[in-house]
């Protein structure tokens, strides 16, 4: 029997639409106001009377879901800004109604829509470490029970006594998941609160979220992060405008997913709306990328380990003389990846004024592991001048080859070496 | 879509959110909150106090000081009758019922807007916020009561059998708080007027009850009008029950007082409910 079993669900707002109307006269004005005054005053004793106010529009947040969650299952909700997964938590935790349809639950509930709910500035880590568990639902004992593994987590065994309105944020944040971390249910509904403090707490989250893989817990978890769904969860499923568009194993929905919004990653990007730097003698007009695979074949989109040629449209407004031009590949992090410029091969670029010329940047065996990225492009003289620079003018996903690897779940890092590896046994 | 009846499902499963229903088991659902109950009040108690130099004493100097200032206008300047109490006794005794309801109905009509970040983020029965408010005022009345026994003491007030009815009286108030807060708090929620409104209601509340007066001096043909405030009943049987045979008590204004107050409990207690499921979205 399913854990959660979702029929027909949907959920209603209603957004007002102000009506705009131009007072000529503050007598116009005046009056207009009165009129909306003595309606809404009537709706307090008719909420029927609502109708007599602005029309309204009727928005669906979320629509027609039906879904059947089993036990230990870790469900991944993604899907764009607006599509309805916060909404849907809410309902799944009671903090708004449906207006149609039916949740059924067996088992008990903890949610974590928000890190820190409940905190109260003058209370001290300690007092709201209870209040904060109590909150979420954790009974005094447990509490109790579980206090000093609590404050292990956060590290903040010095400050337990002082106001949290002293703490940094990042104390704050940690302590909030720490008394998060350690809430004992059957089901644990978790809304992007993974996305907080440093990158040493982040490890620790993510691992401690790992934990509840060996426990019979099922959990719901809406993340943008495609490398968390992945690792947590075993089921995904899509929400777009409300609806439930796909579920199923993870790199299947995510894949649907990224299809859905990915920039086209091959294909002509025109620069001249992108943002230049630099002297401006010569401009970068588009630039052109190709993916392909090590026989020579046009793929349809990069993957690890393929070749890349990028073409660069220059033209030359003024003379120029002796310049480099350089094609730098950035993580989303804006850390410097790959550089690769004409002055390494010895080439130099010169042209005369109007001149157009295209220049050939061929990859090889791009070792990029799975992850967006961006490209900048640069043409000038090193250390003496900036002719043009377009910081970023194109981005790019590289998706993992999937034929030759056998365990498909990214692993973090940036690049992906080509290894041999061999056990041998000792004693 | 075919469901099941919801009985059947209710049977197998542990909660069932449906719409259009209220959730199944609302009153033992609240139980199982009651920990929660305890922390808010516990919470407010000690933010109350935090970073203030007198702390607790406030609680006894405010009422006090009321009482001093009521006995030297209305007992010596404007010589109202006291019917043979010390002028000071029979405010202060007034005053206990009076600030206890004051300040839970302040606290309470704006309890659900100040926890907004909680309602929307966390689920527990939302009844359980206004409700935890009454105990903040309940341990300030506390306080007071102790300030009274010495009261009493300094001005020999001799006690009578009466006395045995005050924790009657004291949970007729909590009612009334109860069933108005409950009322105001749900619809401050949507109309932010109630903010100014209860300020302003509770300043005048004071002069129209007989806190700073005993209600006796009020005319005969007014007193069952003037009763349809439920605490002029509260005040009345305060004084009564603390006073022993001095203060006569108005039996007919304590009845309509005590109608009155239930019937506001219940709609308070019927519209909040009704209204409880929509507050995340309204707030």
């Amino acid at each position: 029997m399913p854990v959660i079993k979702i029929e027909n669900l949907g959920k209603k707002y209603l957004i007002r639409h102000q009506t705009q109307a131009n007072y000529n006269t503050l007598r116009d004005a005046i009056t207009k106001h009165v009129k909306k005054t003595r309606k809404k005053a009537f709706t307090i004793y008719n909420d029927q009377a609502k109708h007599l106010l602005s029309p309204k529009e009727e928005f669906w947040a979320v629509k027609d879901i039906n879904l059947e969650i089993e036990q230990g299952d870790r469900i991944g909700i993604i899907g764009k800004n607006g599509a309805g997964k916060s909404t849907l938590l809410k309902l799944l935790t009671m903090i708004t109604n449906p207006t149609t349809g039916r949740i059924s639950i067996n088992g008990k509930v903890a949610s974590l829509l928000e890190v820190g709910t409940g905190f109260h500035p003058e209370l001290t880590g300690r007092e709201n470490i209870f209040l904060n568990g109590t909150i979420l639902g954790m009974r005094r004992a447990e509490i109790k029970k579980k206090f000093d593994d609590i404050v292990d987590f956060a590290e903040v065994e010095k400050f337990l006594d002082t106001p949290v309105k002293r703490y940094s944020s990042g104390m704050y944040v940690r302590l909030a998941f720490a008394v998060a971390a350690h809430l004992n249910s059957d089901i644990l509904i978790v809304d992007e609160v993974l996305a907080v403090g440093d990158i040493q707490f982040q490890k620790k989250c993510l691992n401690k979220m790992k934990e509840l893989r060996s426990d019979e817990k099922t959990v719901l978890l809406v993340s943008h992060n495609m490398s968390s769904i992945l690792s947590l969860s075993n089921k995904c499923i899509l929400l777009a405008e409300g609806k439930l568009i796909e579920k199923g194993v993870p790199q299947k929905v995510i894949s649907v997913y990224t299809q859905s919004y990915r920039e086209r990653s091959f294909g002509q990007t025109d620069l001249s709306s992108a943002e230049h730097y630099g002297n401006g003698k010569a401009r970068f007009l588009s630039i052109f990328m190709k993916p392909y695979d090590q026989n020579g074949n046009l793929l349809s989109f990069p993957l690890t380990g393929c070749n890349i040629e990028f073409m660069l449209k220059i033209k030359a407004f003024l003379k120029i003389k002796s310049t480099n031009v350089a094609l730098i590949i950035y993580d989303k992090l804006g850390n410097r990846l790959i550089d690769v410029n004409t002055l390494i091969k010895g080439d130099s670029l010169s042209l005369s004024e109007g001149q157009e010329v295209v220049v050939k940047f061929n990859l090889q065996n791009v070792l990029l592991k799975p992850d967006t990225y961006t490209v900048g492009l640069w043409i000038g003289i090193a250390n003496v001048a900036d002719i043009d620079g377009v910081n970023y003018a194109t981005s790019f996903e590289i998706e993992a080859r999937r034929k030759d690897i056998l365990y498909t779940n990214p692993f973090p890092g940036v690049y992906s070496c080509a290894f041999n590896n061999e056990i041998q046994i000792c004693k | 879509m075919d469901y099941e009846s919801t009985n059947n499902i209710s049977n197998k499963y542990d909660l069932v959110i449906e719409a259009g229903k209220s959730k199944s088991h609302y009153w033992k659902n609240i139980w199982r909150y009651h920990e929660l109950f305890v922390f808010f009040a516990w919470r407010d108690i000690l933010v109350r106090y935090k970073q203030t130099v007198f702390g607790i004493s406030w609680s006894i100097v405010r009422p006090l000081l009321s009482m001093i200032v009521f006995s030297i206008i209305f007992g010596r300047i404007a010589k109202l009758p006291s019917d043979g109490i010390a002028y000071p006794v029979l405010v202060y005794a007034a005053m206990l019922p009076w600030t206890f309801f004051a300040t839970s109905l302040m606290a309470i009509s704006n309890s659900l807007i100040g926890n907004a970040n909680l309602i929307s983020k966390i689920y527990f029965p939302r009844i359980i916020i206004p409700t935890s408010t009454i105990i903040v005022s309940l341990v300030d009345f506390l306080i007071s009561f102790v300030i009274y026994i010495i009261l009493m003491i300094i001005y020999k007030v001799q006690i009578s059998w009466h006395i045995v009815t005050l924790p009657l009286f004291l949970f007729l108030t909590i009612l009334s708080v109860i069933g108005l807060g409950l009322l105001i708090a749900a619809m401050n929620v949507k109309y932010r007027d109630f903010k100014y409104i209860v300020p302003f209601i509770i300043q005048l509340g004071m002069y129209i009850s007989p806190v700073g007066f005993s209600s006796n001096i009020i005319p005969e043909k007014w007193r069952l009008l003037y009763s349809i405030n439920p605490m002029v009943g509260i005040i009345d049987g305060f004084r009564w029950a603390l006073l022993g045979g001095h203060v006569k008590i108005y039996l007919p204004g304590l009845l309509i007082s005590i109608i009155l107050m239930v019937i506001f409990c219940i709609t308070g207690i019927k519209y909040f409910r009704s209204t409880e499921q929509n507050f995340a979205d309204v707030i």
